[in-house]
Order: structure tokens, then C-alpha cells, then sequence
């Protein structure tokens, strides 16, 4: 009887190259994702002088620094506008493909791998940035990678690595309307804490993670980095395949049918064994906004501000006090109804199809009374949307419908939150200033953002479309 | 990358969980090239909002002791850069982002992890002014009368106690890197990109 392994288990083993004594393996790399913040790595291998070893399994993205105003106009930032041409020079000097400005292709690099058929199940992915663990939905071995590590896997295409431990997160039964695979993380968040998943790689599962579309769960391992842990996966099944099936990159023919046959059987085996494991009833979960400045401060939109004075200890009680400081909120004051001065939907969390349908489905034929930024996550995404009219519907509301990238998720490209004012995000970062400094995020779903821009303020989306 | 062997001095006290990359560096300062160095942006915006904020009143400290979950969030590198740069070679805490710890590690930067009563210990004889020492060699730290060891990855030790990067020992697995990758076609010939 063979040792019942996991999902993560299965891929781990197919791609070690070398085994050390210590525990540490040198794992092979089947997709490297670039963007244009990895010159650092480019920077490294410079200086040594090496050589890219696999530019045909290197993949680069621009998407951090480019604007969400219109194509035609340049970066205006010369630092960014530099960064994105350093993508570019950078793809042609050692002979990779790049996704950059104008590209038909280009977004978000989260959203563009899976788009592209870049992410498959089965293989190994990095990139550098913390939310490669969106990959994880399709049964993809993915995360996130500092500079260095990067420019080690782009000398050699791999990298040493020690297993993480496991955990599997069973999400069970149905979401109750207007409830999403964003408020399903923020809760998973909330309930782990910030720290909780660190040394672990999650598995998702459960009825309620089968039933979810590609893009759902793409946005449910998406921010499994804020729970402290690198790597989220979903086992694939028949949803994955038929997503994936003709997409540019994705495999054809006699080669399809043979990955479909190896990917059936990646999933976990039924005795495998977990580390730690989580269980979670999704009709018990809410729409869900944070108020703090944690990804986990997550609370039902039902829901009031904590009390630090309610805090088991003095640590705790102080950390509670100087978020809310921080957030310019008072004890015991309940979410809904409270202020926002902007709305922000897109990113690699929620910058997908389904999100801006989501989103437009609250908006239509209402009008925001609060500015906002509505941003798709790649330029197929953008398409799309404009073929459906979702376009149409956030202009009528009175939102500006921008161009494809990170904008103000962390506003390196210059879409910042002014200094002291709040925005609802579908993003997944609500640290101090992490949208501008002085700026205040509550992160939340892209219904839930749409629903604030109607009123201005924090309110249960469940109460506005029944 | 210097070495990494015994490191004796005060250390900064920075206590509060879940200072993430962003605090550390925020990200407007990323585009910068790293030959500009990183010292002056080290936590930027904290600084600006605190003037008695750590690492600034105590000058020159090589070590820092943090709180929970130090590093959390973006994988940033330059927050590695923007502490390695500032002197930092040395945190302390009861835990820090995974992302973080690995980029430390290739950067001459050591993590110390330490269970929380044995960093409260610290903790409090850096508050009263001791000095402490960490001997990665034999995985140490002693403060004021106080000696606690501390577990580490044992490749990330070699990597510290050495002061090379990573790229120089994989390449003595060439062999083994160009054999798997010959069988990936018949392994797998599907994973190539279409
Ligand atoms: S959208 Fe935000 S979180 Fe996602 S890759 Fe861009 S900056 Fe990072």
C-alpha cells in the first residue's frame, strides 16, 4: 500500500533535482514569472554575469508601474516609465516573451498567466511577488520569491526550498447570497490570523471550494500570503480543465489529453495527512469588511469595531487601540455606515470577469455618490467587460473605467488615496499606507465596494439588491 | 554577502507584531536602484510620523528586536536592502514572514526566532540596556544572564556562516539539473509551453 500523499505532496516530489541530507531540495521550476519590479533580479544576475538559463520558460508582465490613464499618453513618472522599458530591454537581451505596454495580452501577472495557459496544473511556478499563490487554483505548485531567489531561478531554473508543513482549509455547504470567495478569505484570515499559515502550504477544499468557479478561486488562494503563508492550491477537477482547455499556451492535441490524465491524478489521497487542518461552514460566513490595518481584522459587515478595553491582554488591547487610531475609528462603532471617501475595485484579488460583473451588477442604473476607480486586471479582462457593457455601467454611475494593472492596490503607478482619506478596496492590503501614505483601505468584495459607492459609506450589499 | 559568525552589541527594540514589508519600506521607494542604497528609507513613513522612533535614536544598533510576524506581506527584497543597508544584521522575534526570513538569509541577514518567553527575556534586558550576542555557530543568544537557543534552517545557516549565494553550490549540481531536464520531455512533455 503506497504512502497516501497530497496534492502538494505529488508535485513537491516530481520536481525535486536534488535531495540534501538537511531536508532542503533543489526543486526544478517549470514557469518563471517576471514583471517590472523584478529588475533587482535582473540587477543580480548582471553583476555576476550569468547567463539566463530558460527564457522560454520565462514569462514577463508589465503591470506595477503602468498608468490606468489612456495608452496614448506616456508614463508620466520617469522612474516607472524606466522600470517598464527595463522589462522590455530585458525580455529582448536574453530572448524571453514579454507582455508589456499595448500588448493585447498584458495585466495584472496573476491574472495573465492563467489567462494565457501559462499556469497548469501540475507544475512548478514562481515569480516575484507574494501573491503567486493565485496560481494555486489550478493545482499549480506557485509562490512568491524575493530578488535574489528570482535571479537564482533565472541562472539555473531552480531553486532550494524546504517543504513547508500543511494545512487543508475545508470550506463545506453554500454561500448565502452576495457572499464570495473574497469574504471566504477574509474569514479564513480572520480565523488563522495574519501569522497563522506561516511554514504551512494550504490546501483548500470542500463543497463549497468545488462548487466556486476558476476565478473565484483564484481570488480565494490569492490572498493566502495574508495569512503569513506562501502558497494556497485547489486540486483540479473538470472546472480547471474546461477553463483551460484552447487557451493560448495551454496544451493541444494528443498533449491535452495526456496532461488531463496525469492532472486527474494530482488531487490529495483520501488518508493523506495534514499538519493542521481548518473547517468552515460557508452559510456562516457574511459579507466581510476589515477595519483595521491587518488583513485579518475581517468582521460581518454586521458588525462592530472592536473594544480594546474587551481585549484578553495588554498586547493585544494596544494592538487593537493603534489600528483603530490608525484608521480613525472609535470602539464599538459598527461598520456599516461608516465613511468612505472612494471606492477601488480590480487587482490580481478581484480584477476578473466575474468580479466586474459582480460589481456592475449592484451598480447598474444607480449612480455613486463617492469617486471611484474601476480597473480590470489584464486587457482580455478589459475586453470582455466592454463586450458584456460592463464599461457602460460604471461610467453611468459615475466611476472612471481605467486601463489594466496594479494601480492603486499599492499606487505605484501614481494612483494613490489622498493623505487621510478612506477607501473601499476589493484589494487584499489594508497596511498603514499601503494605498498612499496617510491613505485608510477596508478591504471587501467587489459587490460590497459597489454597494459603498452608493451610499458613501460601509453597507451590507444584501440590504441594497435582495 | 559578509559572513556571518558572533555578533555583540545593543540592539533597537521594536516590539509591536506585524510590522509588515510595506512599514519597512514603503513601496514608492522600490524603483529605486539598489547602488543608491536603501538606508534612508528604512521604515520611511514610520520615521516621519515618530521621532523617537528605533533605529533612529538608537543609533548604529546591528541587531533589532521585533515583535510577531516581522516581515509579513510583500516580498519586497528591499526591505532586506533597506535594513542590510541601515547596519541591521540581526533580527530577533517570535516569528517573521516566510518571504522575508528567506530573503534575509541571502542577504547576510539573520533571523533569530525565539519562543516567546525566552524573547520576552531578551526583550527586557535590551530595555534595560544590555547587550546582547548572537553566536550562529552554535545557534545562541545570550543577553544580559540570560543564554537561549535558537533552531534554525541548517542550510540557511551554511549559507550565513559562509557569506556565498546560493547560484555557486547549485552549480555544483549541474549534472543533476541537466539530467532532469532531458527527461522532462518524456516525463512530461505537456508542462513545455505550447
Ligand atoms: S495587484 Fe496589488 S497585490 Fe496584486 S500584484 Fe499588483 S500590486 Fe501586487
Amino acid at each position: 500500500m503506497p504512502q497516501p500523499l497530497t496534492l502538494l505532496d505529488k508535485i513537491w516530489n516530481a520536481h525535486v533535482v536534488v535531495a540534501r541530507d538537511d531536508g532542503t531540495h533543489l526543486l526544478w521550476i517549470d514557469r518563471h514569472l517576471v514583471h517590472d519590479g523584478s529588475f533587482h533580479a535582473f540587477g543580480i544576475l548582471h553583476r555576476d554575469g550569468r547567463a539566463m538559463r530558460r527564457p522560454d520558460l520565462t514569462f514577463g508582465v508589465a503591470d506595477h508601474y503602468v498608468p490606468s490613464h489612456a495608452r496614448s499618453r506616456p508614463i508620466e513618472d520617469p522612474d516607472g516609465a524606466r522600470l517598464v522599458d527595463h522589462l522590455t530591454e530585458n525580455g529582448q537581451r536574453h530572448g524571453f516573451d514579454v507582455m508589456g505596454m499595448g500588448d493585447p495580452r498584458q495585466g495584472i501577472v496573476h491574472v495573465v498567466g492563467p489567462e494565457q495557459g501559462l499556469t497548469l496544473p501540475g507544475v512548478t511556478l514562481v515569480c516575484g511577488d507574494s501573491h503567486t499563490a493565485t496560481h494555486g487554483a489550478f493545482g499549480t505548485l506557485a509562490f512568491g520569491i524575493g530578488a535574489t531567489e528570482a535571479a537564482h531561478v533565472l541562472a539555473t531554473q531552480t531553486l532550494w526550498q524546504r517543504k513547508p508543513r500543511q494545512m487543508r482549509v475545508i470550506i463545506d455547504g453554500r454561500f448565502g447570497p452576495h457572499v464570495s470567495a473574497k469574504d471566504a478569505i477574509l474569514a479564513v484570515i480572520a480565523r488563522i490570523g495574519a501569522a497563522g499559515g506561516a511554514g504551512y502550504a494550504i490546501e483548500y477544499a470542500g463543497s463549497a471550494v468545488r462548487a466556486m468557479s476558476m476565478e473565484a478561486r483564484m481570488t480565494l488562494c490569492n490572498m493566502t500570503i495574508e495569512a503569513g503563508s506562501r502558497t494556497g492550491m485547489v486540486a483540479p477537477d473538470d472546472t480547471t480543465f474546461a477553463w483551460l482547455r484552447g487557451r493560448p499556451r495551454a496544451p493541444r492535441g494528443k498533449q491535452w489529453d495526456d496532461a488531463v490524465h496525469d492532472w486527474s491524478a494530482l488531487g490529495s489521497d483520501p488518508e493523506a495527512f495534514f499538519d493542521q487542518e481548518v473547517w468552515m461552514e460557508a452559510d456562516a460566513i457574511a459579507p466581510t469588511v476589515t477595519w483595521g490595518t491587518s488583513p485579518d481584522t475581517g468582521l460581518p459587515i454586521t458588525g462592530h469595531v472592536p473594544n480594546p478595553d474587551d481585549a484578553p491582554d495588554r498586547v493585544t488591547s494596544e494592538r487593537i487601540a493603534s489600528q483603530i487610531s490608525n484608521m480613525g475609528l472609535a470602539p464599538n462603532q459598527p461598520l456599516d455606515g461608516i465613511k468612505v471617501d472612494r471606492i477601488f475595485i480590480g487587482t490580481c484579488t478581484n480584477g476578473r470577469i466575474d468580479d466586474l460583473r459582480a460589481a456592475a451588477g449592484v451598480l447598474r442604473d444607480r449612480k455613486a455618490v463617492i469617486p471611484g476607480l474601476v480597473v480590470a486586471g489584464s486587457t482580455p479582462v478589459k475586453r470582455q467587460a466592454e463586450r458584456e457593457g460592463l464599461d457602460r455601467v460604471f461610467t453611468a454611475a459615475g466611476l472612471i473605467w481605467g486601463e489594466p494593472g496594479c494601480s492603486s492596490c499599492t499606487g505605484m503607478n501614481g494612483d494613490i488615496v489622498p493623505a487621510g482619506e478612506r477607501c473601499a478596496a476589493t484589494s487584499n492590503r489594508n497596511f498603514v499606507g499601503r494605498q498612499g501614505p496617510g491613505s485608510r483601505t477596508h478591504l471587501m468584495s467587489p459587490a460590497m465596494a459597489a454597494a459603498a459607492a452608493l451610499s458613501g459609506t460601509l453597507q451590507d450589499v444584501r440590504r441594497l439588491v435582495p | 554577502m559578509t559572513a556571518f559568525t558572533v555578533l555583540s552589541g545593543p540592539a533597537a527594540l521594536l516590539e509591536q507584531a506585524n510590522i509588515d514589508t510595506d512599514q519597512i519600506i514603503p513601496a514608492r521607494f522600490l524603483r529605486r536602484p539598489r547602488s543608491d542604497g536603501y538606508n534612508n528609507f528604512l521604515f520611511h513613513d514610520l520615521r516621519a510620523r515618530d521621532a523617537d522612533f528605533p533605529l533612529t535614536a538608537t543609533d548604529n544598533a546591528e541587531i533589532l528586536v521585533a515583535g510577531e510576524n516581522f516581515g509579513c506581506g510583500s516580498s519586497r527584497e528591499g526591505a532586506v536592502y533597506a535594513l542590510a543597508d541601515a547596519g541591521v544584521r540581526c533580527v530577533i522575534a517570535p516569528g517573521f514572514g516566510d518571504i522575508f526570513g528567506s530573503n534575509a538569509s541571502r542577504n547576510g541577514l539573520l533571523t533569530v526566532v525565539l519562543a516567546p518567553e525566552a524573547w520576552s527575556a531578551v526583550r527586557d534586558a535590551v530595555a534595560s540596556g544590555a547587550e546582547i550576542t548572537i553566536d550562529l555557530r552554535r545557534q545562541h543568544v545570550r543577553a544580559a544572564n540570560t543564554e537561549h537557543r535558537f533552531e534554525i534552517d541548517p542550510f540557511r545557516k551554511q549559507r550565513l556562516l559562509r557569506g556565498v549565494d546560493d547560484i555557486a553550490l547549485t552549480l555544483e549540481s549541474a549534472d543533476d539539473i541537466d539530467n532532469f531536464e532531458a527527461n522532462i520531455p518524456s516525463m512530461r512533455a505537456w508542462s513545455i509551453p505550447g
